[in-house]
């Protein structure tokens, strides 16, 4: 019971913390872009976007950094016993996180959003720049991190506490499944970003919002988006692949593919095949498609839930080794399916945009602005799909979720605290909607004239 | 110095890093409203600190994060143990950290009330919260032989933990009306000085009551060590200066005492981390808890490496924002 009180207040904590993060490593990288911009070009449009889309920025890193405090502090408040066993090497990416990445991209956010009055244009166009080198950064330490526990490497057990103990970083930080990871991470983030520029330039525009400049905004996400979401969709199978080596029960529970198969289909949609139903009825599939996303090759072989179980059981011991299956077989479709949606929507801008008519497609518009909740879906729908993936270990054949909760931590305790998350969480999300809606609808502030481009932004103010 | 010494001398400083920086941060949050007296007021100190108290709070992190890296054992047993003590900090931190940045996007004096109230309560809950969690360490806790914490959140509520909390948050308030003071002009600088000279005495005589429990408590010989020592003459010496008003000055003495009232807390404990108070026996020591030298030695050089250029660009930022901010910068 605690495990699972533990393991909600782990997934309700950092799936909402995951709707922030892309957020802000997308919109820091593209506000850098259309600072440049301004900086190069000195249309006052420019400056007037990097301002707007700027704001929206910052209010969304508010909830991102506070709520990343706490997944930081999580790992020992409910996991303690994991956090004992790993540190050694799980705490050497979240320290180097801290000094490297959190530091730079604090100070630097600052001195963007204070700076304006204070700095000539070149070092305040580098500080946003810091803050985008910062974001990144920090994503590729907790990556680095995240990918451990999907794929353990680099350490040995030691002789005196038998535990893991890093014995080689330069492993841990070139570990496959984190330098694809990482890079499908990236990409994602992109996604996010710049769908919520689209969106944002989408309302704006169907509303009479100023054409000229709103238009320069809806060009730039929609030429970020579409190699965005390509490149992740790609990137993305190619995790597979690497996961279907290093975790195949992932791979296996994604499709519900219980027995071996070769070649094997991939099932657009089914009814059952829960962990309690192994011959699900398929309703629509595409020969062959599993076994290229899983292996790479037209007829490759993926093994079965059922024949893997029984490996795990003969090599780990009795127990049972088969993540939740409905979840992975539906957060892998969702994501899917969703990324299918962004791709396409973005073509469908492209081709408006060589006509010179994306700025008046009404229904175009009207799309794009609902669409910015797909990435929101793909984006959980994917952590879920990894993480639940692999359970049942916490890490990776090293330990099992279920030996790594907190010893000390009561029922009691853990109800009070995954209540008062929750509703902190469900207040945090439902001011910062409210803020990002009210400032996405303002209307555009006017150009500062003359010196007032050096003029602090009101709106960014404390 | 071994890997293992130089890695909790490094925890102690980042500890008193955060306290120094961010504890202006809590003390300007605290007090906002008395200093501020009228919209504009308060958005000038809240402003004060605008820039630099994201960065500030980085310093809590990487404080958890090195705890996690170097001393899993540590971290594991204190962060499970204080488990409610540190949800409600969390809860805290993000109450004060989302009013900073929100405070100001809406003209509604109800939103500004809200987030004024939030700022305030956040920035008195969390160092007095963090202080029980320090104190605690030293005053012991019942820690069992597998490292285990066996108590519950009412065995955290020791009288030295306490008075720790009560200790930090009484610096914090001195130290955030010193700078409020140093950072602002006209009456919002004449009404964060008087602050300072009321808090002043009072924390002078809270610091001298810490350095003795502390040296009592831990029972090493029986005159206070000099990190105690001087840490009441610095908070005795804010005191002086505050009431001279050579703000400068003042806000200097109060970054010392600051610094030196939280490393009389980690002189006392070392080589320990965890006192337990059901057997000596089961203390958590630098030794039981630490990482092995290959982690700590590649942790070693990326602080090395990346620690002073923190410190650069940090110290930068103070330099960019150095001018004092006054009332009229911020009329409706």
């Amino acid at each position: 019971m605690t495990l699972d009180l533990a393991r909600w207040q782990f997934a309700w904590t950092s799936v909402n913390h995951f709707f922030f993060v892309p957020v802000t490593i997308g919109l820091a990288f593209l506000t850098a872009l259309l600072q440049t911009s301004w900086y190069r070009h000195k249309r006052p449009e420019q400056l007037r976007l990097t301002r707007f889309f700027g704001t929206l920025l910052v209010i969304n890193v508010a909830v991102g950094v506070v709520t990343g405090l706490v997944q930081e502090f999580e790992f020992g408040m409910n996991w303690s016993a994991y956090s004992r066993l790993v540190g050694d090497i799980f705490g050497a990416p979240l320290a180097m996180e801290g000094l490297i990445a959190f530091f730079l991209e604090s100070t630097f956010l600052g001195l963007w959003i204070f700076g304006w009055d204070k700095l000539s244009r070149r070092v305040h166009l580098l500080t946003i720049w810091a803050v985008a080198v910062g974001t990144v950064a920090s994503a590729a330490f907790i990556m680095a991190a995240n990918s451990w526990m999907q794929h353990p490497v680099g350490y040995r057990i030691s002789r005196s506490t038998g535990r893991p103990q890093l014995n080689d970083i330069w492993a841990v930080l070139t570990n496959p499944v984190f330098l694809w990871g990482y890079a499908h991470v990236l990409l994602a983030s992109l996604v996010t970003g710049s769908a919520v520029m689209l969106a944002v330039s989408a309302w704006q525009l169907r509303r009479g919002g100023q054409r000229e400049v709103f238009g320069h905004s809806l060009r730039l996400s929609l030429i970020v988006l579409v190699p965005a979401i390509i490149l992740a969709m790609f990137v993305g199978s190619e995790l597979g692949v690497i996961e279907a080596t290093y975790q195949p029960m992932k791979i296996a529970a994604a499709e519900a593919q219980w027995t071996t198969c070769q070649p094997c289909s991939f099932s657009l949609l089914q009814i059952g095949g829960g962990n309690n139903d192994h011959t699900p009825t398929q309703i629509l599939s595409i020969p062959h498609l599993l076994s290229l996303l899983a292996t790479n090759s037209w007829n490759g072989k993926v093994t079965g839930l059922d024949p893997l179980q029984a490996q795990y059981a003969a090599r780990y011991g009795p127990g049972y080794y088969v993540p939740n299956v409905f979840i992975q077989y539906w957060s892998m479709r969702i994501m899917a399916y969703a990324a299918g949606l962004v791709f396409l929507l973005g073509l469908w801008g492209l081709w408006l945009m060589w006509r010179k008519r994306a700025e008046s497609a009404r229904w175009f518009l009207f799309a794009a602005t609902w669409a910015v909740i797909l990435p929101f879906c793909m984006n959980t729908a994917g952590w879920l799909l990894t993480e639940s993936g692999r359970q049942p270990w916490i890490v990776q054949g090293l330990q099992l979720t279920k030996h790594a909760v907190s010893p000390s931590v009561s029922f009691t305790s853990l109800v009070i605290s995954l209540v008062i998350f929750v509703l902190l969480y469900l207040g945090l999300a439902t001011v910062d909607l409210l803020l990002m809606l009210r400032f996405s609808r303002r209307e555009l502030a006017p150009a500062p004239a003359g010196d007032g481009e050096h003029a602090t932004v009101p709106s960014m103010l404390y | 110095m071994t890997l293992v010494e130089f890695w909790f001398m490094l925890i102690a400083v980042v500890w008193t890093g955060f306290f120094v920086l961010e504890g202006f941060d809590f003390g300007v949050g605290m007090l906002h409203g008395l200093i501020g007296a009228g919209e504009a007021g308060r958005r000038t100190v809240i402003n004060t600190i605008g820039p630099l108290w994201d960065g500030n709070e980085v310093w809590l992190i990487v404080a958890g994060a090195a705890m996690f890296a170097a001393f899993p054992g540590w971290y594991a047993t204190m962060f499970s143990g204080f488990y409610l003590a540190l949800v409600l900090l969390l809860a805290a931190l993000m109450a004060r950290g989302i009013s900073f940045e929100y405070r100001g996007k809406s003209p509604s004096p109800r939103w500004r009330g809200t987030f004024s109230a939030m700022m305030a309560g956040g920035s008195l809950v969390a160092p007095l919260l963090i202080g029980v969690a320090l104190g605690d360490l030293l005053n012991g806790l019942p820690v069992n032989a597998s490292q285990e914490f066996t108590g519950s959140f009412w065995t955290l509520l020791q009288p030295y933990g306490l008075y720790t909390g009560v200790t930090l948050v009484a610096i914090c308030a001195l130290h955030g009306a010193t700078f409020a003071a140093l950072k602002t002009t006209g009456d919002i600088s004449d009404r964060a000085a008087r602050a300072a000279v009321a808090t002043a005495p009072v924390t002078a005589l809270v610091v001298l009551g810490f350095a003795i429990w502390t040296h009592v408590i831990a029972g090493k010989g029986f005159f206070l060590n000099p990190v105690e020592i001087s840490a009441v003459l610095a908070a005795a010496a804010a005191a002086w200066l505050v009431h001279d008003r050579r703000e400068g000055w003042a806000f200097t003495a109060t970054t010392i005492a600051m610094a030196l009232t939280v490393l009389s807390i980690f002189t006392e404990l070392y080589p320990h981390v965890m006192i337990s108070s059901t057997s000596p026996a089961f203390s958590l020591t630098i030794h039981n808890t630490a990482s092995g030298s290959y982690s700590l030695t590649v942790m070693s050089v990326v602080v090395a490496i990346f620690l002073p250029v923190v410190l650069v660009y940090t110290g930068w930022t103070y330099y960019v924002f150095r001018r004092r901010l006054s009332a009229h910068d911020f009329q409706a």
